[in-house]
């Protein structure tokens, strides 16, 4: 079983990351689309903090016998990996609409100049 | 040089020419020494080409430099890489309704008084982009280093097995396109170092393509970009990208060609 300690800690500070992004989320400092994965990663880790039983029955499943609570990383470290992954993907767009905006302000600022020029 | 191939006329452009609109695409970054010499040897070959230089965010006077020498400049307000720049060129061929649009790079390693040469298959009808290779026969003035002379075997290797059609130079930027040609870059190119990538491409959107030998000079000015350690992640780039590349399945209409 999960010390009491650990589960205590781990239910605070996960509903804390909940509290954060939620914080976040209200002053316009955080995108809903961003921080559905942090609310998700929030709240499982919560619940597997606090849901003592269940943490054990899934750390039996996975044969996970002498320290439960090694469940709890796992779970945190995947959901880090994903929500890393999906800045990753924003990232990509990101620079790839950045370059679409580059191309059609150098071929703008040409076209004006142009114009510009011809009229004077 | 060993071989010469029809030097009668070198700097005349082909009679076909006439009535076509047709640009040149200069890419350059802080190419203020060589770029002069690129123009001036682009209007020798051709006095109605277009001349558009694309300013990929020089910290030199690459533009005043371009501009005075009267060429239209395209300038990015920071750098985007090559494949970036030289989009920018083919969405300003594509929008003005070009027929026709060479890319010469602003370095001045592609001789524009060969340009006959890569604008023959295409004025001819039998390519949609034209490739001046610099290895199709062993026409010498073109010296790199070893790694890198490895690295672009080893590529057109692999894009030859890809594309089903014998491939020398698959990174060579000196190139002539047609309609169907710009239009396809115009609206996909890849980045970082796009020749290869849009070599695959080309064959993908079932376009053709064809090489033309043509020897390359020494660089002008500036810099290369690739070095030592970049042809390295060159070439892991480069085959991650055709590789993923095989596999996707939209491959992207092509709108807007005729």
């Amino acid at each position: 079983m999960t010390p009491l300690a650990v589960s205590i800690a781990g239910a605070l500070a996960s509903f804390t990351l909940v509290l954060v992004v939620l914080e976040l989320i209200r002053s316009h400092r955080l995108r809903e689309r961003y921080a559905l994965l942090w609310l998700v990663t929030g709240l499982v880790l919560t619940a597997l903090s606090a849901w003592r039983g269940g943490l054990n029955t899934i750390a039996g499943w996975f044969g996970v016998r002498s320290y439960p609570p090694a469940v709890l990383f796992a779970v945190g470290l995947l959901f880090i990996l994903a929500v890393l992954l999906h800045y990753s993907t924003v990232i990509s767009r990101l620079s790839d609409q950045n370059v679409v905006l580059a191309q059609r302000l150098a071929l703008l600022e040409s076209e004006l100049r142009g114009r510009e020029s011809r009229a004077s | 040089m060993p071989e010469t191939v029809e030097r009668s006329a070198p700097d005349a452009p082909p009679v076909s020419l006439a009535g076509l609109r047709r640009v040149a695409i200069v890419p350059a970054l802080n190419e203020e020494a060589a770029l002069p010499r690129v123009i001036d040897e682009l209007r020798a070959f051709d006095p109605g080409l277009d001349i558009v230089v694309v300013d990929d965010g020089s910290g030199d006077r690459t533009a005043e430099v371009a501009e005075a020498k009267g060429a239209r400049v395209l300038r990015l307000p920071f750098n985007l890489g090559i494949g970036g720049a030289v989009q920018t060129g083919f969405r300003f061929a594509f929008e003005n309704d070009y027929d026709l649009a060479v890319r010469v790079d602003g370095d001045g390693q592609h001789d524009p008084s060969q340009l006959a040469r890569v604008l023959e298959p295409v004025l001819a009808g039998d390519a949609d982009i034209a490739v001046g290779s610099r290895f199709v026969a062993s026409e010498g003035g073109y010296r790199s280093s070893r790694p890198r002379r490895v690295g672009i075997r080893m590529l057109a290797w692999t894009v030859s097995r890809i594309v089903g059609q014998r491939v020398t130079d698959t990174t060579s930027g000196f190139q002539a396109l047609n309609r169907r040609g710009i239009a396809l870059f115009a609206r996909d190119y890849p980045h970082d170092y796009p020749e290869v990538e849009a070599t695959v491409m080309v064959f993908r959107h079932r376009l053709r393509l064809q090489e033309v030998p043509v020897a390359m000079r020494e660089r002008g000015g500036g810099r290369s970009s690739i070095t030592a350690l970049r042809s390295v992640y060159y070439m892991v780039k480069v085959l991650l990208a055709i590789f993923v590349g095989l596999f996707r399945r939209n491959v992207v209409p092509q709108e807007g060609i005729e």
